[in-house]
C-alpha cells in the first residue's frame, strides 16, 4: 500500500475553555488513514479519542478549539469554515456514532433519513435517491427494505438501527468512514454482525477510522492501531504486532483486561487499578505513571515522547511516509521503559 | 461438589406481556417473555444467565424482585414460596436480595450524594441506625467497593461510569444481602473498568458467601465470574450447566453462536471469522 493517505493528521490538539481555565483534551496526535485501510484509535473514556474525530469534522463543542492539521484530499479541515466542511461531511467522510437512537432523528421516516443528504446537496432526484436508499439497506442486509423505508427509528431493534445508521453514513459515497464506538451499545451477537458489515465496507476501498475502548473489537477489523491515553497517542503499531507484543505497559494492561473464552479459566481479570488523570491535573511526567507497575522516578518526572521502536523492520519504514522531511513511523511507543518481549508481559 | 443448600429456586416460571395492537382498535397481542423457566442458585453460588436482547434475561430479574408477576410457576427462597403480595415478607426478602442495574447514571438519583444513596438503602433495609454508626457503615460500604471516604460527598455527575457503578454496588451490599442480582452491570463500561467491577463482584461474593445472579450478553465475562451458566433464547432456557460444560462442550447451536460472537483479542482468529461471514454474505447475494 503506497497510495497517498486519504486523511493525514499532524500534531492535532484540542483545547476546551472551562470555568476552571483551559483544558488540553488532546495533544500532539498524528496519524494517516489510507484508502481501504482501517486505523483503530483505542482508549478509555476521556482519553480524547472521540474529540479527534469531532475536531476533524469541525464538530467540537462550542467551547472547544482545534490546533494542528488534518488534511483530507488536500483540504485542510482544521479551522475550515462551515461551507468547506459541509463539502466534506457525509460526502467525503461519513460518521457512524455509538448510539443510533440519538443519531437518527426520531420524527423522520427511514426514507427521509437516508435520502436527505443526497437531496439537500442536489446530488440525486427523489426517485434516484429512493432507489439508492433501497440498495443501501440491502447492502447492510436489511430484509424487506421497501417497508423499512416507511418506518420510524423507534420501530426498529437496536441492531437494525445501527445498520440503518451505517447505511445513512454511506449514502453519499464517502471515501472515509469515521466509526465512533459503533458496537459498544450492542449485544455481542449484533456486534459481530455490525463488525462484519464494516469489514465488507472496507473491502470496497472505503478507509476507516474506528474509535473504540475494546481491543477485542479491533482485532478482526483494524490494520493498524493507535492507543490513546489521557489525550496523547502512547503506542502505534500494526494490529498483529500490537497484539503479539505490546510495547507500552498501558496497551498490555488494556489487552489483559479483555475477558477471554480461551486459555486458563482464571477467575480474576486483570483490571487497571485507579483512574486516568483529569485533563486539568495531569502529572508532569508520563500520564500513565501513577497506574503503571513498571514506573520508575524518571517516569513521573519527564514525559516520554512518541518514538519509533528500535527494531522497526525495513518494510515498516518503507510504508511510513514522510512529510516536511519527517518520517511518520508506523511502530512507535511513548514510554521510558517499554516492554521488550512477550515474557515481560506475562 | 459441596452440600450447600439451594438459596433461590425458580420453578417453571412463565411471563406473558400484553402488547397493544398496532392501531387504535387492533386487538392486543401477547408476548411470551419467559416460558417454563427453571433455575436454581445454591448458597454462595454464582449463576450466569446469558442471551441476546429480548431473550427474557431482564424479565427474569424483574420476576425475582417482584417487579413483574409471573403468570405461572413459583419462586422459592430457601425452599419457601415467595409471596410477592405479602408486604412484610417482601421487606425482609429485600434485605437478603438486592439488585444492580446496567446504567449507573440512570439508577442513581442525580440529587443525592453517594453517601446519601448508600445511607438511604441502609435506613430502609436495616431499620433506624444511629447516625454515627450509619456513617461508619456507609464509609465501610464505600471502601469495600474501592471508593475513598471523600466519595460520600460526590454527586453522580461528579463521578465516572465505573465509580457510579461502584456506588450502586455499595448501595446494594450495605445491608449484606445473600443474593445480588446483576443485570448487565458491566455492559456500559470500558473494558478496563469492566475488569475492575467483575473482580470486585468476585471478591465480595467470596468474602461474604454472597450468591450472584449475573445477567449478561457476553459469555466471556460470565466465564470469568460464574460457576454455572444458563443460556436463554426467546424466553426459554435452551442449555444450562457448569461453566466447564457450557464452555468446553456446548450442546446447543445457539450457545455456539453466542460463543462465536464474543470479540476476542486475537487478530488471526477474528479475521478468519469475519472473512468467513463476509464470504457467506457475498454468496447469499
Amino acid at each position: 500500500m503506497t497510495s497517498a493517505p486519504l486523511l493525514r493528521v499532524r500534531d492535532l490538539g484540542v483545547d476546551f475553555s472551562t470555568s476552571q481555565g483551559a483544558v488540553q483534551a488532546v495533544s500532539g496526535v498524528s496519524f494517516d488513514v489510507r484508502a481501504g485501510e482501517c486505523l483503530a484509535v483505542v482508549g478509555e473514556s476521556g482519553s480524547g479519542k472521540t474529540q479527534v474525530l469531532l475536531a476533524c469534522l469541525g464538530l467540537l463543542a462550542s467551547n472547544g478549539t482545534a490546533r494542528g492539521s488534518a488534511l483530507f484530499a488536500d483540504r485542510e479541515l482544521i479551522g475550515a469554515g462551515e461551507r468547506s466542511l459541509n463539502a466534506v461531511r457525509g460526502t467525503g467522510i461519513g460518521l457512524l456514532t455509538q448510539d443510533p437512537l440519538s443519531s437518527l432523528t426520531p420524527h423522520l421516516r427511514i426514507e427521509t433519513l437516508l435520502t436527505e443528504g443526497l437531496l439537500d446537496r442536489g446530488l440525486a432526484t427523489r426517485a434516484a435517491a429512493r432507489e439508492r436508499a433501497l440498495q443501501a439497506l440491502r447492502d447492510v442486509e436489511i430484509a424487506d427494505p421497501e417497508s423499512r423505508l416507511r418506518q420510524y427509528p423507534h420501530e426498529l431493534s437496536g441492531g437494525m438501527r445501527q445498520r440503518v445508521a451505517l447505511a445513512a453514513a454511506l449514502m453519499c459515497g464517502p471515501q472515509l468512514l469515521f466509526a465512533d464506538e459503533p458496537t459498544t451499545a450492542l449485544d455481542v451477537s449484533v456486534q459481530a454482525r455490525v463488525l462484519e458489515l464494516l469489514a465488507l465496507v472496507r473491502s470496497r476501498g472505503v478507509g476507516m477510522l474506528l474509535v473504540t475502548h475494546d481491543l477485542g473489537v479491533v482485532a478482526g477489523l483494524a490494520d493498524r492501531v493507535a492507543v490513546m491515553y489521557s489525550g496523547r497517542i502512547v503506542e502505534t503499531a500494526t494490529t498483529d504486532e500490537l497484539f503479539r507484543a505490546p510495547k507500552h505497559p498501558y496497551t498490555a494492561a488494556l489487552l489483559a483486561a479483555v475477558p477471554r473464552l480461551h486459555g486458563v479459566a482464571q477467575s480474576r481479570l486483570v483490571g487497571i487499578a485507579g483512574d486516568p488523570p483529569q485533563p486539568s491535573a495531569r502529572p508532569p511526567g508520563c500520564a500513565f505513571a501513577p497506574r503503571c507497575g513498571r514506573a520508575v522516578d524518571r517516569c513521573s518526572d519527564s514525559r516520554p515522547e512518541l518514538t519509533a521502536s528500535a527494531e522497526v523492520s525495513p518494510l515498516t519504514t518503507a510504508q511510513g511516509d514522510s512529510m516536511d522531511g519527517r518520517a511518520w513511523p508506523i511502530t512507535a511507543v511513548a514510554c521510558h521503559r517499554p516492554l521488550q518481549d512477550r515474557a515481560e508481559i506475562a | 461438589m459441596s452440600t450447600t443448600s439451594t438459596l433461590l429456586q425458580v420453578e417453571r416460571v412463565s411471563v406473558r406481556y400484553t402488547l397493544r395492537g398496532a392501531g387504535l382498535l387492533a386487538p392486543a397481542r401477547a408476548l411470551e417473555a419467559l416460558s417454563d423457566v427453571s433455575i436454581a442458585i445454591p448458597e454462595g453460588g454464582r449463576l450466569g444467565v446469558v442471551g441476546e436482547s429480548g431473550s427474557g434475561k431482564s424479565t427474569l430479574a424483574r420476576v425475582l424482585l417482584g417487579l413483574v408477576r409471573a403468570q405461572a410457576g413459583r419462586v422459592a427462597w430457601e425452599g419457601r414460596t415467595v409471596d410477592y403480595d405479602d408486604a412484610t415478607a417482601m421487606r425482609s426478602l429485600r434485605r437478603e436480595l438486592q439488585v444492580v442495574f446496567q446504567d449507573p447514571f440512570g439508577s442513581l438519583d442525580p440529587r443525592m450524594t453517594a453517601g446519601q444513596v448508600v445511607g438511604e438503602a441502609l435506613q430502609a433495609l436495616a431499620g433506624p441506625v444511629a447516625t454515627v454508626a450509619a456513617q461508619d457503615r456507609i464509609r465501610a460500604a464505600l471502601s469495600e467497593v474501592g471508593l475513598a471516604p471523600a466519595f460520600a460527598n460526590r454527586y453522580p455527575h461528579e463521578m465516572s461510569g465505573g465509580q457510579c457503578q461502584r456506588v450502586a454496588i455499595a448501595r446494594a451490599i450495605v445491608a449484606r444481602p445473600r443474593l445480588l442480582v446483576c443485570d448487565e452491570v458491566v455492559s456500559a463500561l470500558d473494558v478496563s473498568v469492566q475488569a475492575q467491577i467483575v473482580n470486585l463482584l468476585h471478591e465480595l461474593s467470596e468474602r461474604y458467601q454472597m450468591s450472584l445472579l449475573f445477567i449478561s450478553h457476553n459469555l466471556a465475562v460470565v466465564r470469568h465470574l460464574c460457576d454455572d451458566v444458563a443460556v436463554l433464547c426467546q424466553g426459554r432456557v435452551v442449555e444450562q450447566g457448569s461453566r466447564d460444560a457450557i464452555f468446553g462442550d456446548p450442546q446447543v447451536q445457539y450457545t455456539r453462536e453466542l460463543l462465536a460472537a464474543v470479540p476476542e483479542p486475537n487478530p488471526t482468529l477474528q479475521r478468519a471469522r469475519i472473512a468467513l461471514a463476509v464470504n457467506v454474505s457475498r454468496v447469499k447475494r
